[in-house]
């Protein structure tokens, strides 16, 4: 391990860094409002859009982040749509996360047990209350450890961007192997920033977890 | 639209071929996992503290380290640092199977931890054995909750070995772009017809194996 060789290497590995946050993030908000508008459809049993988020939900579940990039990135321009790298990762990367993120949320909408439901009901709140008061804290509390779960999952996920030659992390490390073979060096800081990455993420996502539980009703 | 292009020649079965290669990687590690998985996931079930605490830390090594990471860490560092000769195939194997026995063995701590203490103590009551217990009362009901977990566990593996073609297997997505160089001239749209062909051929494997875990979850809950 080269200390100079290491400071050398820092800005670039910086850079990359923030390219891969930066994507990352907003693919995370994307995936976060796609799971939420197609865990309501699901949850209100909109008829023609349920059938569509389903399909949706299987079809990008079942299948990797890489096949998809590449379809996205390399398939659909063939066919006259073009979209830049940065996009097509953060569009990627939110359709994949949508596709969990729907699942967590409704789950959490599902499990709102039925008691809780009727005794709003004969309490007298109206649907939009019902709703807005009853359900949807609850819901919410029940998703967090599944949301959570996801965001990392999506984070870890950001490492196939290289693959539509996107600069981020892993482009770097494999780059400057590649230039100047100082495979320790690259490797190790590899490493550090993705722990700098995802492990304040991983921290806060316990905390926050154990912040929501008590909030539960009746456990 | 570029589909034609996937009836020239032997171009469908060699996209087959190379879904077969990603497909070999990804059963193999996830047999090795869940065997490996099962034994870790006891192990951490015992609360011995220096065991737990050594477990606890390779778990949360594999929570937040992508599976693109470990896989250069092992293709390029292990080989830098020792001078082995690993194979891509034998580097994919170890990592995979590094990052499934984690999470099998979470799933088999979660599945222990979850069995009330009440059944313990009721079969105790009853007059079992320690072993009658185990045999007759605890390991059924883990086996009804496991089985569907560790299916689900192989479709997560099949989707994480599309990451090999990154450390240059030659698997479905690299003969996918073969194909599409092969007939750049002749079909300069084969690239949206085989990528969509690709991404159906992943979506094939897995969904099955999916909607069965899905399956024997809902059929099997009390």
């Amino acid at each position: 391990m080269n200390a100079e060789i290491i400071s050398s290497y820092l800005p670039l590995y910086g850079k990359a860094f923030l390219l891969t946050v930066q994507i990352g993030w907003i693919g995370i908000a994307l995936a976060f409002l796609i799971g939420v508008i197609c865990a309501f459809i699901l949850f209100f049993r909109i008829p023609v859009a349920e059938k569509l988020v389903k399909c949706y939900v299987e079809l990008f579940r079942n299948t990797p982040l890489l096949v998809q990039l590449f379809f996205i990135y390399y398939g659909l321009p063939a066919i006259g749509i073009k979209v830049g790298a940065k996009v097509c990762g953060a569009v990627g990367l939110g359709l994949l996360g949508g596709s969990y993120m729907t699942e967590s949320i409704r789950s959490g909408l599902e499990a709102v047990p039925v008691i809780q439901t009727e005794s709003a009901r004969s309490l007298g709140l109206n649907a939009r209350q019902l709703f807005i008061a009853i359900i949807l804290p609850q819901a919410f509390t029940i998703s967090v450890p599944g949301i959570i779960a996801n965001v990392i999952f999506l984070l870890k996920e950001t490492s196939v961007f290289s693959a539509i030659s996107l600069m981020d992390l892993m482009f770097t490390a494999k780059d400057l192997i590649g230039l100047y073979y100082n495979t320790t060096e690259s490797l190790f800081l590899l490493v550090v920033f993705y722990i700098l990455m995802l492990l304040p993420v991983s921290i806060a996502g316990s905390f926050l977890e154990k912040k929501t539980r008590f909030k539960m009703f009746g456990d | 639209m570029g589909f034609e292009v996937i009836f020239k020649g032997k171009n469908l079965i060699r996209l087959l071929a190379g879904l077969g290669v990603a497909m070999k990687i990804s059963i193999i590690s996830a047999l090795i996992s869940i065997l490996l998985g099962i034994v870790l996931g006891m192990l951490m079930a015992l609360k011995r503290p220096v065991l737990g605490a050594i477990l606890r830390f390779y778990l949360e090594v594999v929570r937040i380290m992508p599976q693109m990471v470990l896989l250069f860490l092992v293709f390029f560092g292990v080989t830098k640092a020792t001078g082995a000769n690993i194979t891509a195939e034998t580097a994919s194997v170890i990592v995979f199977s590094f990052w499934g026995t984690a999470e099998m063995a979470d799933l088999v701590r979660g599945c222990l931890a979850g069995i009330p203490i009440i059944q313990y103590e009721s079969s105790k009551a009853l007059g079992l054995s320690r072993l009658q217990i185990y045999l007759y009362v605890i390991i059924p009901q883990i086996i009804r909750r496991l089985i569907p977990l560790s299916i689900n566990l192989i479709t997560r593996m099949i989707k994480t070995t599309s990451l090999i073609m990154m450390i240059g297997i030659v698997e479905v997505l690299k003969v996918a772009q073969q194909i599409i160089e092969a007939n750049r001239k002749s079909d300069p749209h084969a690239a949206f017809g085989v990528f969509a062909v690709v991404f159906l051929l992943y979506f094939i494997a897995c969904w099955p194996i999916s909607r069965l875990s899905k399956y024997l979850e809902k059929k099997w809950e009390n």
